[in-house]
């Protein structure tokens, strides 16, 4: 259950981001969880919500993007996504590739509300 | 679960305007940072470190107790062991005489950079050109978390499943190196030692595989030779590696 420190590091990283912006309002961030991250996006959730709960931050909500695992075949190049662990390229055979993808643990985006000018009359 | 970010709907509110700020940053940016900082520490003392990691009892303590027993004594080696209560890892490593700190975690999963950078702060770094941690047991967290080491190594005892790799992919992806433990049991278990090699290199076709028995001895040689050729890398990747040993204490 690491994703309480993860979901910890999200809000911190939040909370910077919002004193660098005076005045806005946090409403969502976007994380990006890549199937190979060692991080359960259904625990990352249920952290996140108990952390935000009665905390400044609310009503802060969290979105997760899952991320696959992604190869890119040495010989031809093509790549392609890894399904039951098949490393296998499905142009060319070969067993030669390189994970480009399904590692991450992002911050992608915070979504903010920012106070509006009064339309002019 | 979601495969891709919603777009974002430009909602006018109540006099406000939503706005989406890319990021594009690590979640773990601070703790990448301090550990960073150590390998680059690490580095310039000629220093390898590694960091073991496995399930709770899988074998890394009596592992490292084996490697410890067989180094000659005044070896440049510290070790630094978590667990999440108790220092009894620490007092049986503390026998070979060598440098040893527990670092309990209190509830915490795992050991992060942050918890290294303090448990080294009143080590001299140039005392030493090898850092074994020992990670709290634990396969899935532990994963997540650069402590500065050069290397992760993975201890995979023959009483756990052998398809243990495509269980817990995430660690098995990320370690250089696979020790399979235990394999003085081998007989007594149905562990596929084939079908778990197969299923480490389904998931990281690059990882190295040793197979120890550490309360037996089989094996140790060539880990420890693993182990030596590491050294003497990580010894001749150091800035100066003559200046660090001699290097007055401040």
């Amino acid at each position: 259950m690491h994703e309480l420190s993860i979901a910890n590091s999200i809000l911190e990283a939040a909370r910077a981001e919002a004193a660098r912006r005076p005045g806005v309002r946090l409403v969502k961030v976007g994380v990006r969880v890549g199937e190979l991250s060692g991080v359960e996006p259904d625990a990352l959730s249920f952290s996140f919500e108990a952390l935000v709960r009665g905390s400044d931050l609310e009503p802060l909500t969290l979105e997760i993007e899952t991320s696959p695992r992604r190869q890119r075949c040495s010989l031809c190049g093509r790549i392609f996504r890894v399904v039951d662990f098949n490393l296998f390229c499905p142009d060319c055979g070969a067993l030669e590739s390189r994970c480009i993808s399904g590692g991450e643990l992002e911050m992608v985006y915070l979504e903010i509300e920012e106070p509006h000018a009064a339309p002019a009359p | 679960m979601k495969r891709a970010f919603e777009p974002l709907r430009e909602a006018w509110k109540e006099g406000g305007s939503m706005d989406r700020v890319r990021l594009e940053k690590k979640v773990l940016s601070e703790n990448d940072r301090i550990a960073a900082e150590l390998r680059d520490r690490f580095r310039e003392h000629g220093m390898l470190c590694l960091n073991f990691i496995s399930s709770p009892g899988a074998g890394k303590t009596t592992l490292l107790e084996q490697t410890l027993a067989r180094f000659t004594p005044g070896e440049r080696v510290a070790v630094l062991t978590g667990d999440v209560q108790t220092d009894n890892d620490a007092r049986r490593i503390a026998r070979f005489g060598f440098p040893v700190k527990q670092i309990t975690t209190g509830g915490a999963c795992h050991l992060d950079a942050r918890m290294i950078e303090r448990a080294l702060s009143d080590w001299r770094l140039e005392d030493f050109d090898l850092l074994l941690i020992e990670n709290v047991g634990n396969l899935v967290c532990p994963a997540s978390y650069d402590l500065g080491e050069a290397a992760k190594i993975v201890v995979l005892s023959v009483t756990e499943g052998d398809d243990k790799p495509l269980k817990y992919p995430a660690i098995f992806f990320r370690a250089e190196l696979l020790i399979l433990s235990k394999t003085d049991l081998l007989p007594h278990v149905p562990f596929g030692m084939e079908a778990a090699c197969e299923n480490a290199r389904r998931v990281h076709p690059e990882i190295e595989i040793l197979e120890v028995s550490a309360t037996v001895g089989t094996g140790m040689e060539t880990w420890l030779e693993w182990l030596e050729a590491r050294r003497r890398q990580a010894q001749s990747a150091a800035p100066t590696p003559a200046a660090s040993r001699t290097e007055p204490a401040v």
